[in-house]
């Protein structure tokens, strides 16, 4: 439950953004870091980004998110057949 | 990345050499014992070195006295349970928020989302079922922020936030405990900041060592934790560099001050937990659903046979468990481990099986 994912801010009017992660984009807020600009990668958790973090590191993340959805996919076709 | 990966093996053998007895890390956080299943790290590690479920998933620690309590607000007929999805299932003396089908049942993905419901059913009261640890308790603090200042009187929050601090020292107070050191959660450690375990490694002398949610980040944290117990020594270091600092997001840590108090809730498996549960703040009870309503909440006892509670103190296996893949599989859940996706039992029951069956 406390998994935060990494997103890029594309909109933002005071603590109001819209986020960005490997296409989806979705509402959130930025209460909790007044700092972050337009362009910055931050960490979502529940609604609200909890932090900002390097570019890198979100990479990392959204590699191994495909990495999954790739595996579940090759499961769940595995199971199919079973 | 082999490099990175045999280095880690290296240090892990020479723990295991040195110490010349079995080694138990504990990993705090539900989201580790998923990721280290989901990337098969268990079987490589070397024998002797144990990885303990701990009670990171709130889900799993969250008293079914706590359950009763939304069963019995679900029943009014004057409230909209507002809840994260994790919670729907979860059974307690009198079925769960799914099979009550009476009770007005949101699932929402944030705060805002229960506060909107609150806007649009006026003549509801709309109780935002609040669990979670620090990662998740800032947003309820903003919730409950955002009400007072639109002056909402048809929104409250009934809180079950947990403090995960107060929950290790529990830990590492029962003199029969086996916990050798600690994999701090990541997502919690963004908001607490690492600085918030020196108090386990001062007191207790545990290593303390906060790792992100990657294979990589969980291999070097455990390599790490073994490097600390070769040497003898006991820090808290944080690999998770970048994302994690040392004070953690002051604005968030702030709030949640500002709104809550910790008091001595009940933990399930662990009984009551000194300043281990958050409530709201006596300026704000207007918010608190307890309040509120005049509720308390009453610790339940454990369903008969159910071992969630050894389990989340690291004391068995979810295979221990008599009822394990029998009764209790992930569409009847019997105990809180088995309901969460994160719950130690559904990761065991999810990614377990087929390698107890094969071998």
């Amino acid at each position: 439950m406390c998994l935060a994912v990494p997103a890029r801010i594309v909109e933002l009017e005071d603590d109001r953004a819209v986020v960005d992660a490997m296409g989806n984009r979705w509402k959130c807020r930025t209460t909790l870091t007044p700092d972050v600009r337009l362009g910055d990668i931050v960490l979502i958790h529940a609604g609200f980004a909890i932090a900002a973090i390097p570019e890198d590191e979100a990479r990392k993340t959204w590699q191994l998110i495909a990495e999954f959805d790739a595996v579940q996919k090759e499961h769940e076709k595995g199971s199919e057949i079973d | 990345m082999l490099n990175r990966i045999m280095k880690a093996q290296r240090l892990m053998d020479a723990a295991c050499l040195r110490l010349g007895r079995s080694i138990n890390v504990m990993e705090v956080c539900g989201t580790h014992t998923v990721s280290i299943f989901r990337n098969g790290i268990r079987p490589t590690l070397p024998q002797g070195l144990n990885l303990l479920s701990g009670p990171g998933c709130p889900v799993c620690v969250t008293d079914q006295g706590f359950i009763d309590l939304v069963l019995e607000l679900a029943a009014r007929g004057d409230c909209i349970i507002a809840t994260y999805g994790d919670m729907v299932r979860v059974p307690g003396k009198s079925g769960s928020l799914e099979t009550n089908h009476k009770a007005d049942v949101r699932v929402v993905l944030s705060t805002d989302d229960a506060l909107r419901l609150a806007d649009l059913h006026p003549d509801k009261t709309v109780v935002f079922i609040a669990v979670g640890f620090e990662t998740t308790t800032p947003a309820t603090a903003v919730a409950v922020a955002d009400a007072a200042r639109r002056r909402l009187k048809n929104f409250c929050v009934l809180s079950g936030h947990k403090l995960v601090i107060p929950a290790m020292q529990t830990l590492l107070a029962e003199k029969n405990n086996q916990i050798d050191a600690f994999l701090c959660p990541g997502h919690v450690s963004v908001i607490i900041g690492s600085n918030a375990y020196l108090p386990i490694v001062e007191q207790f002398g545990r290593p303390c060592v906060v790792a992100g949610f990657e294979p990589m980040q969980v291999i070097e944290g455990i390599a790490e934790i073994c490097r600390q117990l070769a040497q003898g020594t006991a820090e808290v270091v944080s690999i998770y560099e970048g994302v994690v600092r040392p004070e953690g997001n002051i604005k968030a840590r702030q709030l949640m001050d500002k709104f809550f108090e910790p008091y001595d809730g009940c933990w399930r498996g662990l009984g009551k937990i000194s300043g281990g549960t958050l409530r709201l703040k006596n300026q704000y009870a207007r918010f608190d659903a307890m309040q509120r309503f005049g509720i308390e909440e009453i610790p339940a006892e454990e369903p008969r046979g159910c071992r969630c509670g050894e389990v989340l103190c690291g004391l068995a296996s979810p295979v221990d468990c008599s009822m394990f893949e029998s009764k209790c599989t992930p569409d009847t859940p019997v105990g809180p481990c088995m309901v969460s996706s994160e719950g130690a039992c559904a990761a065991w029951y999810k990614y377990g099986r087929r390698r107890r069956r094969n071998g």
